[in-house]
């Protein structure tokens, strides 16, 4: 079976304190904002984005690779899970759709 | 209802100040997430989508005034002014701060209340008929046995790491309002030949992606035999329940591949060993507990205010007929509060609303409530004088809504708004479809109905026993609904059976209505419930509707 190709991903987790949504950035650190977030579109890159990210375990719980497109405005969801997570739910206006 | 004693008070307050200690060992790094984990859960706390949750535990579902006030404050201090009642009578906050969880804890200590055993894999809050100690149908109420059982069962040492979460739910009704059935345990109080009350035990049932409907391991269980023998019970399950796959781990999948008769077989054997070991001393707490839950003085009045009520005022008595359930005392009523106003998330109350609810019941309502697993609350000792007043006030807090057991009174589980294991969402779902009903007024033209929603294959929101059950799933990255039908969750449990392809989130509301129209159509008479027109007729012409009608057909009310 053919291997699928690598598609663009972000690292997010949440807070450790808050339990918030953060993302990675090139820089290192964590952000709120997705827009902000390091896209990596190289599958080894990647990898060791993400154990550079798991060092950071006094900050955040459960970094992973998103699945992300690359829009205009930064890096787009490409499933519903990943939006949800970029907005906050549905029934009330909570979450981080509220805080921008 | 059950008060701590000295050592029940000095407990929770050393295990509180464990995790206090253990969340500052996280927070400065001495913990690592992977050691913190399993001690967290422990205490109640996931980690979800967008935030932390706590799920409190609401013992067999009874709370007082003081302790409903509490969690009002709770949401407003350390969360965002509202919480979610579940399926298990717990209450969850969604959006907790971890370094604020020890400080609510203590909080819910302050009015006997605990996360203890909310989470993990033992055996979890002990759930019971919300209308225990107040139904007229009730041959004993269950609620001593379940603080027994929470007692027994709390820090137990030998059950602290089970192959599998483990769920307990007792009734003391011939009518089955726990679900006993799909539990892991399940207690219904019979009596014997002799006019005795004991259990009818029934092991193995359970939800999730195997849903299975328990079966009977023992007819009749003498009450003083009931700790031994759920001990050994659990004790077999320990022992011979799966840990090489956490999906084949539940007591059921143990039924199942063992046989009920081999599980019998082992559970007499370990039950016999333990039995001499009980002296008793459980029986003498058993009495102490029951004293606890004395009724409350019933008082002998005229119901000349409800009557009149009753026949003036038709809104009043729209909502009457709907929430209202017999009493066991003269003169009385048990009173369902709807948190399903058409629109709003299934369980939810606002601090505001908790607090509306405390004082009512303060007032009216002998200081009791219940948290039903089907997410409202219940005032379970009201006066029928008293509903007149009991009910402007409900209205005031927007609390009066008269749906229960109807169309809009749906359960539904958290879903992929919240919960991290969700594959689609399940909340605005049940929003949209009590909407729909609502703009159609027919609600109470359908009649008795249970919608239950998952927003996964957990099930959290029953959707096996519902009458018609929806199951959201991500297929190919999209939301999809898939339709059970003919689900049951009473005493005459059944699992409901697939319809067939699912339905997109856009299509799920119309596939709905086309079900209920073709019900509308198909019954017999209007006292015919959905599920009776179900039996009768099998499932065919309800996928007829489902797959075959053009939505646009089908819109116009054929009953209005």
């Amino acid at each position: 079976m053919a291997r699928r190709p690598f598609t663009p991903k972000v690292i997010t987790a949440n807070a450790l304190l808050e339990g918030d949504v953060v993302y990675f950035t090139a820089a290192d650190v964590w952000t709120r904002h997705l827009a902000e977030a390091e896209i990596l579109t190289d599958e080894a890159h990647a990898d060791l984005r993400l154990l550079d990210a798991a060092r950071q375990a006094d900050q955040v719980v459960g970094p992973y690779l998103a699945d992300m497109a690359e829009g205009a405005d930064g890096p787009q969801p490409t499933h519903f899970r990943e939006e949800f997570r970029r907005t906050g739910p549905s029934n009330y206006f909570h979450g981080k759709q509220a805080e921008h | 209802m059950y008060r701590y004693n000295d050592f029940d008070a000095a407990f929770l307050a050393e295990r509180n100040a464990q995790f206090r200690a253990q969340v500052a060992r996280r927070i400065d790094g001495s913990l690592t997430e992977d050691e913190f984990k399993p001690l967290r859960l422990m205490n109640g706390l996931y980690l979800q989508l967008h935030a932390y949750m706590l799920r409190v535990a609401i013992p067999y579902g009874t709370l007082g005034s003081a302790q409903m006030r509490q969690l009002a404050m709770i949401a407003d201090r350390w969360d965002k002014g509202y919480g979610h009642f579940t399926t298990r009578q717990n209450i969850q906050y969604n959006w907790p701060k971890l370094p604020d969880v020890p400080d609510i804890l203590d909080a819910l200590a302050e009015v006997q209340l605990h996360a203890i055993q909310t989470s993990g894999n033992t055996i979890r809050n002990v759930t019971a008929d919300h209308f225990a100690g107040a139904a007229r149908d009730e041959i004993e109420d269950p609620r001593p046995v379940a603080e027994l059982i929470r007692q027994w069962s709390t820090d137990h040492p030998e059950f602290q790491f089970l192959p599998r979460k483990f769920k307990i739910a007792v009734t003391g009704s011939p009518r089955d309002r726990a679900v006993t059935r799909a539990h892991d345990i399940g207690l219904r109080m019979v009596r014997n030949a002799a006019g005795e009350p004991g259990f009818e035990v029934l092991v193995g049932g359970g939800l999730g992606r195997t849903p299975m409907i328990a079966k009977v391991i023992r007819d009749f269980l003498p009450k003083a035999d009931l700790l031994p023998y759920l001990e050994a019970i659990v004790s077999v399950y320990n022992l011979l329940g799966r840990r090489d796959n956490k999906y084949k781990a539940r007591i059921k999948i143990t039924v199942h591949e063992n046989g009920i008769d081999t599980v019998r077989e082992k559970v007499e054997a370990r039950f016999a060993q333990l039995r001499p070991l009980f002296s008793g001393v459980d029986q003498q707490m058993l009495d102490g507990i029951e004293a606890q839950f004395a009724p409350p003085a019933f008082r002998n009045a005229p119901v000349d205010l409800f009557e009149a009520a009753y026949q003036t005022d038709p809104v009043f008595r729209a909502w009457a007929d709907v929430n209202l359930t017999p009493h066991k005392a003269e003169g009385y009523a048990i009173v369902s509060i709807s948190l399903k106003k058409h629109g709003a998330t299934p369980g939810d109350a606002t601090s505001a609303q908790m607090r509306v609810m405390a004082d009512l019941a303060e007032r009216f309502g002998h200081d009791e409530l219940r948290v039903s697993h089907e997410q409202n609350i219940v005032l379970p000792h009201v006066h029928k004088s008293d509903l007149p007043a009991l009910y402007r006030a409900l209205r005031d807090a927007d609390l009066a809504t008269a749906n229960i057991g109807l169309a809009s009174d749906i359960i539904a589980c958290p879903g992929m708004d919240y919960c991290a294991l969700a594959t689609a969402r399940s909340i605005p779902v049940a929003q949209e479809i009590a909407r729909r009903f609502e703009d159609m007024k027919l609600e109470h033209d359908i009649g008795p109905l249970k919608i239950k929603i998952s927003g996964c294959i957990n099930a959290c929101g029953h959707h096996h026993v519902g009458h018609i059950g929806i199951l959201g799933l991500d297929r190919a990255g999209v939301e999809n609904y898939q339709i059970t039908l003919g689900g049951d969750g009473t005493e005459d449990a059944a699992i409901g059976s697939r319809t067939g392809p699912g339905f997109a989130y856009d299509e799920i509301t119309d596939a709905i209505e086309r079900i209920l129209m073709a019900y509308l159509d198909l019954r017999s008479d209007p006292g015919e419930t959905f599920l009776q027109a179900y039996r009768r007729v099998g499932a065919d012409p309800f996928k007829a509707a489902l797959y075959e009608a053009p939505a646009e057909e089908t819109r116009e009310p054929a009953h209005a």
